[in-house]
């Protein structure tokens, strides 16, 4: 009986992934393997870019349950990307961002190796983005297209030596669009000027996609000039200029007036200047059990009456902020908007 | 497989596989995992158009079932409480079945329940129908319970009927900045609110039971919403009894302010009529108007306007008993202090606009409240503009309010 099961499963699922084939028309199907895209040369895990494909970094990066991210674009042949100085960037149809999470073996020892476990992709398509999900397998080798998500164990061993565990969870489909989402259209989320200004090997990033043929710039375009946001991570970036870099990077992408949480009213934009809106002084709105018994999101020298630590706080599900791939406290984030809110007034 | 499937793909051969896989299902040899999968995936697939089948029996999720950017879905259980999607064991996703950006959606003939967040959550919706659906957390009504049963947002042609929600430590079935929305046939019971209206417009609420809630039914205006104006709402032929459960709502939020023993509640809302309601029971305040200054939060929003408006009380059958009003809400407390066993059904708490009030001292037209025709419909002003919460004197002088709107 669980054989037949399984069977049937299979079938089924199957037959909707065939139906979905057949009526998406003239966009190309989804690959059922990563490898099939030529996004890499060499062995896949070593995740070394072919001709059209390319790095990037961002300045204030999402925290995702301490997975590491491989980031890169692949831009079809001659295409360039558009600057945008608020959304994200104009990308042509056929290009692809590509993002793979991994975690190191032991974080204090990078040569011991990494294991990957998914690689999400976001596909411009007849003016349109759509992601999907690439799992990996053990052996490294591989990773196969999965659309409904999936969770598996996975451990490590953190910066200060300690065994790590969690159950990692890979988003499905509609969870990609829980964030990726403006005004409901499905978007790209860090390809912003401000998270991509900066400084990459010596040369800031942007200048050199643009010497590189792959973006155009605005005429006369000054990086010092463009929208950036601060790198968190970096102990000498002042602290207002951090916790700001860190909320848009964390927050923000749900948390805008155009975004899934713009019921909340809060909004975290690295450039909202309203202070109710940052949540200084702001009752919850449907916040229930979220709200930690406190009153205000922001309580400017009271951390510990904060709703926004509180989330942030959280391991539970019904809780903790941001909703969707997080489940571990990020302590180094927590440390910064705690002294944050404790020196503001 | 994909082969033989393509050769074989008829319809009998699918519906060969589907019984197949019910069968099974019946067995309850699958794996729960695998099951949500296969119910994930559905959603994820289905057609414009379509139908997603659950079948009978208990099934836990450790993640929200989640549809989004579909047209004309319909998702439908084997009736309430024979469907049983349990969230107990959920580890992500705050909701149990969330569906954003999409139109005409149907959700049926099933039971939700325990989600550490809210059950249903339908957020960018246009035309929903949330029919024959119990949405409930089990056990005895709790503050870690989720905040909402039911939570349309941000939606727009809302039939919410024929639903049971039970247990929300915030609203049973609460509407959220949408706009044409019929709440009726419901049920909300051990909730802090049954039933809540919320920067939300032409709403109508009727033939409801709320009962055993901390209040009954609420239609409230709050501040630092995008949406910021709700009005033209009815509420009539509602059974509103009851309503004295402690308030379990985790603190920080507006109806944990709610007083233990509210009926029916408008909160800085224009154009509320209120009418042939059955409102027994309540031991604090059967119905309530009151401006967002009654919640003694500052406002900080500058587009907000605190006072009530347009509103039109009538044809309701009050009656309360000889119960105490409860002391355990500052508002309580007041008319606990002031009334005693005597608490008037219909309190106002008589915070105007300034700018809304004639040399008379009576409002104006257009921002009238009218208070007629109920039976046992006994009215206080509390004055809590002039006299702060606790001082001076209450007015029971009706005159000012008996009009038509």
């Amino acid at each position: 009986m669980i054989a037949s099961y399984k069977i049937g499963l299979a079938i089924l699922l199957g037959g909707f992934l065939l139906v979905q084939g057949f009526l998406t028309g003239p966009e190309p199907a989804p690959k059922m393997q990563l490898s099939a895209y030529g996004f890499f040369q060499g062995p896949l895990a070593d995740l070394k870019p072919a001709r059209e494909v390319f790095p990037y970094e961002v300045n204030a990066p999402l925290f995702s349950d301490y997975a590491e991210k491989a980031r890169f674009i692949y831009l079809p042949e001659g295409a360039r990307l558009r600057y945008h100085p608020d959304g994200p960037f104009d990308f042509p149809d056929g290009a692809v961002i590509i993002k793979n999470f991994y975690y190191w073996k032991d974080v204090r020892q990078p040569e011991m190796g990494r294991k990957i476990l998914e690689t999400r992709l976001l596909l411009k398509e007849n003016g349109a983005w759509k992601a999907l999900e690439y799992l990996w397998n053990d052996s490294q080798t591989e990773a196969v297209l999965e659309v409904a998500g999936a969770s598996f164990s996975h451990q490590w061993v953190d910066a200060r030596g300690g065994g790590r565990e969690i159950t990692y969870i890979a988003p499905n489909l509609n969870q990609c669009k829980g964030c990726h989402s403006y005004d409901g259209a499905f978007v790209p989320i860090g390809v912003t000027a401000r998270q991509l200004n900066r400084i990459e090997q010596g040369e800031n990033q942007l200048l050199r996609w643009q010497r590189e043929g792959r973006l155009q710039l605005p005429d006369g375009f000054a990086p010092e000039q463009a929208p950036r946001l601060a790198d968190y991570r970096l102990a000498e970036t002042e602290l207002n200029a951090a916790a700001r870099g860190y909320l848009d990077g964390n927050c923000a992408h749900c948390h805008n007036p155009h975004g899934p949480a713009s019921t909340s009213g809060m909004f975290l934009e690295y450039n909202q200047t309203e202070p109710e809106r940052i949540g200084i002084g702001k009752p919850p709105v449907a916040a229930g059990r979220g709200s930690g018994s406190r009153k205000y999101g922001i309580v400017p020298g009271k951390p510990q009456e904060s709703i926004l630590l509180f989330r942030m706080e959280s391991d539970d599900p019904g809780i903790r902020m941001p909703e969707l791939g997080r489940q571990l406290p990020h302590a180094e984030g927590i440390a910064l908007i705690k002294n944050w809110i404790k020196n503001m007034r | 497989m994909l082969t033989l499937f393509l050769a074989k793909s008829k319809l009998n051969m699918q519906r060969l596989i589907l019984s197949v896989y019910l069968i099974c299902l019946s067995n309850a040899l699958i794996a729960q995992s695998e099951l949500e999968k296969l119910f994930q995936t559905q959603l994820i697939m289905a057609e414009d158009g379509s139908s997603v089948q659950f079948p009978e029996g208990k099934f836990y999720l450790s993640n929200t079932l989640w549809l989004d950017g579909k047209k004309n879905i319909t998702l439908r259980g084997a009736g309430q409480g024979k469907t049983i999607l349990s969230f107990i064991n959920q580890k992500q996703g705050a909701e149990g079945i969330k569906v954003t950006n999409a139109q005409n959606i149907v959700i049926e003939q099933l039971t939700v329940e325990d989600a550490k967040g809210d059950l249903i959550k339908t957020q960018q919706v246009k035309g929903l129908v949330l029919r024959d659906v119990t949405a409930q957390w089990t056990g005895k009504p709790k503050p870690s319970n989720g905040s909402y049963a039911l939570y349309p947002v941000q939606c727009s042609q809302v039939r919410i009927e024929r639903c049971t929600a039970i247990g929300a430590s915030d609203a049973g079935i609460y509407v959220g900045q949408s706009d044409s929305v019929w709440v009726t046939d419901c049920v909300a019971k051990w909730n802090v609110a049954g039933i809540e209206i919320e920067n939300t417009t032409n709403a109508w609420v009727w033939k409801n039971k709320a009962f055993d809630n901390t209040g009954g039914i609420l239609v409230f205006d709050l501040p630092d919403l995008p949406k910021k104006r709700g009005g033209h709402v009815k509420v009539y032929d509602n059974l509103v009894t009851r309503n004295n459960f402690r308030n379990f709502a985790p603190p920080g939020n507006i109806v944990g302010k709610v007083p233990p023993g509210t009926g029916v509640m408008i909160l800085a809302t224009n154009d509320v009529e209120v009418y042939n309601n059955k409102i027994w029971e309540n031991k604090t305040a059967s119905t309530a108007i009151v401006s967002y200054f009654i919640a003694e939060t500052p406002i900080k929003d500058k587009d907000y306007n605190p006072y009530p408006s347009q509103i039109y009380i009538h044809d309701n059958l009050y009656s309360m008993g000889k119960r105490m009003p409860t002391w355990k809400s500052k508002l309580g407390f007041i008319f606990w202090w002031k009334f005693g066993k005597r608490v008037p059904h219909i309190l106002y708490d008589g915070i105007q606009n300034p700018a809304w009030v004639d040399t008379d001292g009576e409002l104006k037209q257009g921002y009238e409240i009218c208070i007629q025709n109920n039976e046992n419909g006994t009215f206080a002003n509390i004055r809590a503009d002039k006299l702060g919460l606790f001082k001076g004197k209450i007015s029971k002088d009706r005159k000012p309010y008996d009009c038509k709107l």
